[in-house]
């Protein structure tokens, strides 16, 4: 078959699943979050955690209660990476080191899922299973809870500033959504041949004598909450591109729908809770369209794209799977970095030029394009406000969205909320660069290693978590700045998405007319998508210019 | 239900008929910006070079520590290009701080010929034994009583507790014709400096030195008591943020560049950072903000607070009063209708003898819809109106005629022998249902009996264009509620006749005070006018509240906003001139931000194509040198500043029209058209400045 068919197949398979699935997830996503009443097992949480999941909290609260859960986490991890030699099931792995146990722990807690170690060489099962698969799980809950918090937020009235409980929002994400969709896709990924077992790895001796380690572990029962958590932690150092993991191209597909069904789904679940479906619609349109227009892109890169070496090739194999191919690995690629997963299925350093530029684009959109988990959301409707408040303007009224006016106080939230990550990656991008240690770790010179520490600090800082690979990572340089960089890229955005939500939750609630701005119409979309282009087109430009600009135009 | 000052009705009538031509809010020829104007400004604009007044702007703060930057790498390393730069970059400060130079010197013409108004006169104060004294006029304070008489200035602003008089105001309202102040009622407030031309009139001055209503408007006018509003500082924020951004993005790209091989000076990555940053939109925020006031005042309104236009901008729900504002305020006959076996010639005859020395509007219009006059009988005496016969007519010897209210006329011929045909309460309860008022005429000839002739149709007269202006305001999506006293039947015909969108009828103040109350709560925000002491509550209760200059003085400090010709249609003005303050605001962030992508295609290029060669395929426009594009995009920048003064000043141009379509026409013209204007602007510019020797 021909390789575009080939591709414009898979893509129009992918989108039919996702919009059979995303309206059934979404209203089950918007039922979970608004509904008082609480399953046996949650009441038997609640009670082990003792925490009154009725009590409303206030947007300080629901902050304090993320940071501390999320801090309890870093500390967990930390712990654990440091003495996994002493625990059971470490397959006789040594403990990380300190400034490797920091950035791991503070990577699986912010959903980043940076890895900076091969997951077959350095962690083991217990450290696998009891850390990083159980922060897969509650650090995506933590970020759909925040998105349900704002969400909230805007939906309610003149209120008195509550927005939710965060431990309900926890503990029912987890347990009603993410636990039992990942109970069946470990399953079906088993069917398709990823391997689930606790088994010693096994040596065998290859047809022409040479000796093998097949390595072992629960590996589909990770797989599963990596993507459909938007995490890409995966359990094996080239992540899906292993068989273990995505053995087919059947899962591959199936993996890449995981990762993008919740962040879609959260878009409709958005516009049940405010009660106007066609705000969510909006939104999942813009996210759609910007995940299409990279999807497109990156193939196009991929398949026709420019370059010596695949132009004489005929195709730009190097680093992809033969399984899987340019289309299917494209696509994984731009969902990856659209989605604020990080996994992948194929090695980003060696996309095409523009590919890559393409995939690092899709990061610096600040993960919106659909998103993580929650974050994907939040982050939409902070550009939604910015768009808001510039076309808002323009039809000569104070700005509103969903009848929340958009003073001085909400815009210094998302000024904040929108100055965060750009400053993290640039400055992170500074000084990587500036000091010794940084360059010291890059495989290239000139604009090809400049790609890969930029690619490097914009995936830590808006939490992404895929490496460009060829940067060595695991020093004590890199994986201080990259944990840092994913802390602040992580919680900063939170704080200033509650705080709005809180702010919102206060505020009168006002009437559409003719005279207000309409949020849910095609040209809200096609404006809300100009403003997410160009805010982060003049931000990265520059920058971009000296890496992949650079590369592609050599 | 406060009624309109009805008593010298041609000048509010004319106005608002005029208005109906003139479109828009802004006079077109108020923006241009003459070598005059500039020259007054310049000295104000270097002034404004002081960080310590930029601090409220920062992204001139910005450009000026850029500048400051620029002078002394120049004076280290000199070159043609540093030099250039810097001079830019300084002019692209002053530029900004001439635009609000010249929005702020708009207002001082006014305030000079208001100052006038303020040289010390001397007033004659009541000592509480009813003896007067001289006094400074300056020295007056609230509570003081002064002795005012024809030919004398009035000492300070008050209200007049005893007597009548004529008042030349034309010094406060450019209006000529005298107004009557009396003393009581609504009509009590006087204006210090203004001028009695008539009578004799007892006043208490209700204002300190320094605080009275003429001091307020030299310091509204002038722009000193200016204070930022709620959504100006919200964008503040906003460009704030975007100008943080291009810091970190030019300071950072030092580093980056380094790495790369491609060492950038600091001089060009200020020039780099200057061009990203919302300068155009940051130079002219304070000048559109001061110029949408000055458009107020232009149009004699008063608005107390920038804050009260914003809020106009944002008006839901309009409260306007029938009289004065919907209909011209006197009732007009439009119909005569004859009863069965009269002919028409007769009623109107009979109609029109009988109003012949009637001098009421009402009287007036029954002449005015005939056409034609007759003569009235020989030997006829007028029988004047009063509230008990509620009847007006005349009597001949051999003639008598009647018209009135029907149950009054009707008594009348039954009085006189006659019988009332049954269809004369028919036609009289189908004009009534209708909104109008029916006048029975009567008549008794030759001392037989009396009949009925037929019924006048006289009606609240709705002013042209007035509906079509509602609709405009419902494009907009803010809904008309008329206030009236009538009762509802009446109104909800006027209502219909007019096209507003609701009514209160038989409306107290308190029930207009309750209504706002209600729309606040849904959230809305409601703007009205007001003249009386009664309508107090509710003009303070409104968000945007119009106080008549006419009314008390009460009703004017409840008001955040006056208008001096007192026309409360121009209330609807008011709305639009909000909103054309706010859409200024947003095309031009637009149209900054826009201009970003352009000077990106000229400026990357030019810094990168040392290292990197192959960039120059980014350099779309093809311009010359690298050191030429940075030159050109900087004075570009600055450039469009200046270009953009009128346009600040002047407002963008706004037509009533729903969100969806003024954005569609905002967009297309200040985003797409600020996304193209610089590419040509640079171009051009990059083909003089080439020619610079030592570029």
């Amino acid at each position: 078959m021909n390789t575009v068919v080939a591709a414009v197949l898979q893509v129009a398979v992918l989108i039919a699943a996702l919009a059979l699935a995303v309206p059934f997830l979404g209203r089950y996503l918007a039922h979970i979050y608004t509904t008082e009443k609480h399953l046996r097992v949650e009441k038997v949480v609640y009670r082990v955690l003792r925490v009154d999941p009725d009590a409303d909290q206030r947007w300080r609260s629901y902050a304090l209660a993320v940071l501390g859960f999320s801090l309890v986490g870093i500390l967990f991890l930390y712990l654990l990476a440091r003495v996994q030699q002493w625990l059971p099931l470490s397959l006789g792995f040594d403990p990380f080191p300190s400034d490797g146990a920091w950035n791991t722990a503070v990577s699986f807690v912010t959903n980043t899922n940076w890895q900076w170690y091969s997951g077959e060489a350095a962690a083991g099962n217990l450290l696998q299973m009891a850390g990083l698969t159980v922060q897969n799980f509650v650090s995506a809950a933590v970020g759909m809870s925040v998105a349900a918090a704002f969400a909230r937020g805007l939906a309610r009235g003149r209120g008195n500033g509550r927005v939710g409980n965060f431990w309900a929002d926890l503990v029912r994400t987890t347990l009603r959504v993410l636990l039992p969709i990942s109970f069946v896709g470990a399953l079906v990924l088993v069917g398709f041949g990823a391997i689930q077992n606790l088994r010693a790895d096994l040596a065998m001796t290859t047809l022409d004598g040479g000796q093998q380690i097949l390595t072992s572990g629960a590996i589909a029962s990770q797989e599963v909450i990596k993507e459909l958590g938007t995490n890409g932690g995966g359990p094996y150092n080239v992540n899906s591109a292993h068989p273990f993991e995505n053995p087919t191209p059947f899962t591959n597909l199936l993996e890449i729908f995981l990762l993008l069904v919740i962040p879609f789904a959260m878009a409709w679940a958005f516009g049940l809770i405010v009660k106007d479906r066609r705000q969510g619609g909006a939104v999942l349109a813009t996210m759609a369209t910007l995940w299409l227009g990279a999807v497109g892109l990156l193939t196009w890169a991929e398949i026709a794209g420019p370059g010596t070496a695949p132009q004489l090739a005929g195709g730009a194999m190097e680093g992809k799977e033969a399984r899987f191919g340019e289309a299917a690995s494209a696509l994984f690629a731009s969902s990856t970095t659209g989605t604020s997963t990080g996994a992948v299925n194929a090695m980003h350093d060696s996309l095409t030029a523009p590919g890559g530029g393409i995939a690092m684009f899709n990061m610096m959109l600040g993960e919106v394009a659909p998103g993580g988990v929650g974050s994907g959301l939040y982050g939409m409707l902070m550009l939604a406000i910015v768009t808001v408040f510039l076309c808002g303007l323009m039809v000569g009224r104070t700005p509103e969205y969903l009848g929340k006016k958009i003073g001085q106080r909400e815009i210094v939230l998302v000024a904040l909320y929108i100055l965060a990550t750009p400053i993290l990656v640039l400055v992170g991008a500074a000084v990587a660069v500036s000091f010794p240690a940084g360059p010291a770790g890059m495989l290239n010179s000139g604009a090809h290693g400049f790609s890969e520490a930029l690619y490097a600090v914009t995936s830590a800082a808006n939490n992404n978590g895929s490496a460009f690979g060829g940067l060595t990572a695991g020093t004590p340089f890199w994986n201080t700045l990259l944990g840092v960089l994913m802390l602040f890229g992580r919680f900063l955005p939170i704080v200033f998405v509650l705080g709005l939500a809180g702010r919102f939750a206060t505020t009168q609630h006002l009437p559409a007319g003719a005279g207000t701005l309409p949020t849910h119409r095609p040209l809200f979309v096609v404006l809300l998508t100009g403003v997410a282009l160009v805010v982060v087109g003049l931000t990265y430009v520059p920058a971009l210019a000296l890496g992949p600009i650079v590369e592609s135009l050599s | 239900m406060t009624q309109f000052n009805v008593l010298s009705p041609t000048p509010d009538t004319d106005a608002a008929q005029e208005h109906h031509h003139e479109r828009h809010p802004v006079p077109a020829a108020s923006g241009v910006l003459s070598l005059a104007q500039i020259r007054e400004a310049l000295p104000g604009a270097f002034r404004k070079l002081d960080p310590r007044l930029l601090v409220a702007t920062p992204v001139m703060l910005v450009v000026e520590a850029g500048a400051v930057v620029t002078t002394v790498l120049s004076i280290l390393d000199p070159s043609v290009m540093g030099w250039l730069v810097t001079a830019w970059l300084w002019l692209t400060v002053i530029f900004g701080n001439l635009a609000e130079s010249v929005a702020e010197g708009r207002g001082k013409a006014q305030a000079a010929s208001l100052r006038a108004l303020q040289t010390e006169t001397s007033a004659r104060r009541l000592r509480p034994d009813g003896s007067e004294e001289a006094v400074a006029s300056t020295s007056l304070r609230a509570g003081d009583t002064v002795v005012v008489t024809a030919g004398e200035r009035i000492p300070g602003d008050g209200d007049i507790i005893e007597g009548v008089a004529s008042v030349d105001e034309s010094a406060v309202t450019g209006e000529s014709a005298p107004v009557i102040r009396e003393s009581g009622g609504d009509r009590s407030a006087v204006t210090g400096g203004t001028t009695v031309l008539s009578d004799r009139i007892v006043v208490r001055i209700t204002s300190d030195p320094g605080h009275s209503f003429v001091d307020r408007m030299i310091a509204l006018v002038e722009g000193s008591e200016r204070q930022r509003t709620p959504n100006e500082m919200a964008l503040n924020v906003l460009l704030s943020t975007l100008t943080v951004i291009f810091v970190v993005v030019c300071g950072t790209l030092y580093f980056l560049a380094d790495h790369s091989g491609a060492h950038q000076s600091w001089l060009v990555l200020i020039a780099l950072l200057v061009c990203l940053i919302p300068t155009t939109i940051g130079a002219l925020l304070s000048a559109i903000g001061i110029a949408g006031m000055d458009r107020l005042v232009r149009r004699n309104v008063l608005a107390m607070s920038g804050r009260a236009v914003e809020a106009a901008g944002d008006v839901d729900v309009l409260l306007l009063d029938k009289t004065g504002t919907i209909t011209y305020g006197n009732r007009q006959a439009t119909e005569i209708i004859p009863v069965t076996g009269v002919t028409l010639t007769a009623v109107e005859n009979a109609a029109v003898q009988a109003s012949l020395a009637d001098l009421t509007p009402e009287g007036r219009s029954i002449l005015h819809l005939v056409g034609r006059s007759a003569a009235g009988p020989s030997g006829a005496t007028m029988v004047e109106f009063s509230a008990t016969t509620r009847m007006s007519g005349l009597d001949a010897p051999d003639l008598m005629i009647r018209k009135g209210a029907a149950s009054a006329v009707a008594a009348w011929v039954e009085e006189n022998g006659g019988t009332v045909p049954p269809e004369t309460y028919v036609i009289a309860g189908d004009i009534s249902a209708e909104g109008g008022t029916p006048l029975v005429v009567a008549e008794q000839r030759d001392r037989e009996r009396a009949r009925v002739l037929g019924v006048v149709h006289l009606k609240d007269v709705v002013k042209d264009g007035i509906r079509e202006r509602f609709d405009e305001m419902r494009a907009m999506g803010i809904r008309t509620v008329m206030i009236t006293g009538d009762n509802a039947v009446t109104a909800a015909a006027i209502a219909k006749e007019a096209g507003v969108d609701d009514f209160l009828a038989e409306a107290t103040p308190e029930d207009k005070l309750a209504l706002i109350r209600k729309e606040q709560r849904g959230g809305r925000m409601v703007a009205m006018c007001g003249d009386g002491t009664n309508d107090a509550p509710a003009l303070a209760q409104a968000d945007v509240g119009v106080a008549m200059n006419t009314g008390t003085t009460a009703a004017k400090e409840a008001g955040n906003m006056v208008d001096l010709d007192s026309d409360p249609t121009k209330l609807i003005d008011v709305v639009e001139i909000g909103k054309q303050l706010l859409i200024t605001r947003g095309a031009l962030t637009t149209f900054s931000v826009a201009n970003d992508i352009a000077k990106y295609f000229a400026i990357l290029p030019a810094m990168f194509v040392v290292a990197f060669p192959q960039l120059e395929v980014l350099n779309i426009m093809r311009l010359s040198t690298p050191e030429s594009a940075i030159v050109s995009a900087v004075v570009f920048n600055a450039l469009i500043i200046v270009a953009l003064i009128p346009l600040a000043l002047r407002g963008v141009r706004y037509r009533p029209a729903s969100a969806v379509e003024l954005l569609r026409r905002n967009i297309l013209l200040y985003g797409v058209g600020g996304l193209i204007a610089p590419f040509v602007g640079i171009k051009l510019l990059d083909l003089v400045i080439s020619l610079i020797p030592g570029l």
